[in-house]
């Protein structure tokens, strides 16, 4: 073997500066980002069904926290996390049985993921919202 | 070079693996699993909003309510446990701390299920 072939460039991988980022990538990143912040929230979910076994004032304490400004933040990123991570694995769902998978429908599938989470999620919110005014 | 292996070895096909597809699998059933019951969860979620302690227990008591609560905790913990497997061996190479990573999250994913479990349970069975 010659110096010349050993010291012949090798491919390059796509370097992070320079590389476009595509909608599939981004959506691909928020459904690590969302599950790990499911992930995180179940310690809420625990919270709730541990105040709801205990007792009233408990309640009311955990409460008072979903009904603060920084709850109601959790809760919203919560939901859209939710329905973002669902409409994310369903995704890779229609991967897994071949469908969708091309480029142009994975992108659009990517763009469906991120429409569709918010608008789920602000459905949700605002069924929630009316609900709570309706009821007395 | 065969000769070298146990036929145990050959009938459980994995060759160099030491785990084949098992949590992939699970990971999708999960997933399948999870989406009836998250809706479930949130349409109850919705229907709580604004209710007070006596409404809320009532709502977790009812048997169809405490069944899809702890099923959603069950298929939930697993699905939570295997995701977050996967991100820990993706990003720490550190043997130690992987293995202390992957045993905390197996620990913390039980935790978070029998404690939701036990919750569900006890405003379910009524004490």
């Amino acid at each position: 073997m010659s110096v010349r072939s050993r010291v012949r460039s090798r491919p390059l991988s796509p370097h992070l500066q320079i590389y476009r980022l595509t909608i599939p990538m981004v959506m691909s990143i928020a459904h690590r980002l969302t599950g790990v912040a499911l992930y995180l929230g179940t310690l809420v979910v625990t919270w709730w069904l541990i105040a709801l076994a205990s007792n009233a004032n408990s309640y009311a304490v955990f409460q008072d926290f979903l009904g603060s400004w920084l709850g109601r933040i959790i809760l919203f990123g919560y939901i859209w996390a939710l329905f973002h991570h669902m409409l994310g694995g369903i995704r890779h769902l229609l991967w897994d049985i071949g469908l969708w998978i091309d480029l142009p429908a994975a992108s659009r599938l990517a763009w469906a993921t991120l429409i569709g989470s918010t608008g789920l999620t602000v459905a949700a919110w605002i069924a929630g919202q009316s609900l709570r005014a309706v009821l007395p | 070079m065969t000769g070298m292996r146990t036929p145990r070895h050959r009938a459980r096909g994995l060759g160099a693996a030491r785990s084949g597809t098992a949590h992939f699998w699970m990971q999708r059933v999960t997933a399948i699993a999870n989406i009836p019951l998250t809706l479930l969860f949130l349409a109850l979620l919705i229907a709580l909003i604004g209710s007070d302690y006596g409404v809320a227990r009532a709502y977790v008591a009812n048997p169809f309510v405490a069944i899809i609560l702890v099923l959603l905790v069950i298929s939930g913990a697993f699905h939570m446990r295997i995701g977050m497997q996967v991100i820990i061996e993706d990003y720490i190479h550190s043997l130690p701390v992987k293995m202390i990573c992957l045993a905390g999250n197996t620990l913390f994913s039980a935790m978070i299920g029998v404690v939701c479990i036990y919750g569900v349970l006890r405003v379910g069975l009524g004490s």
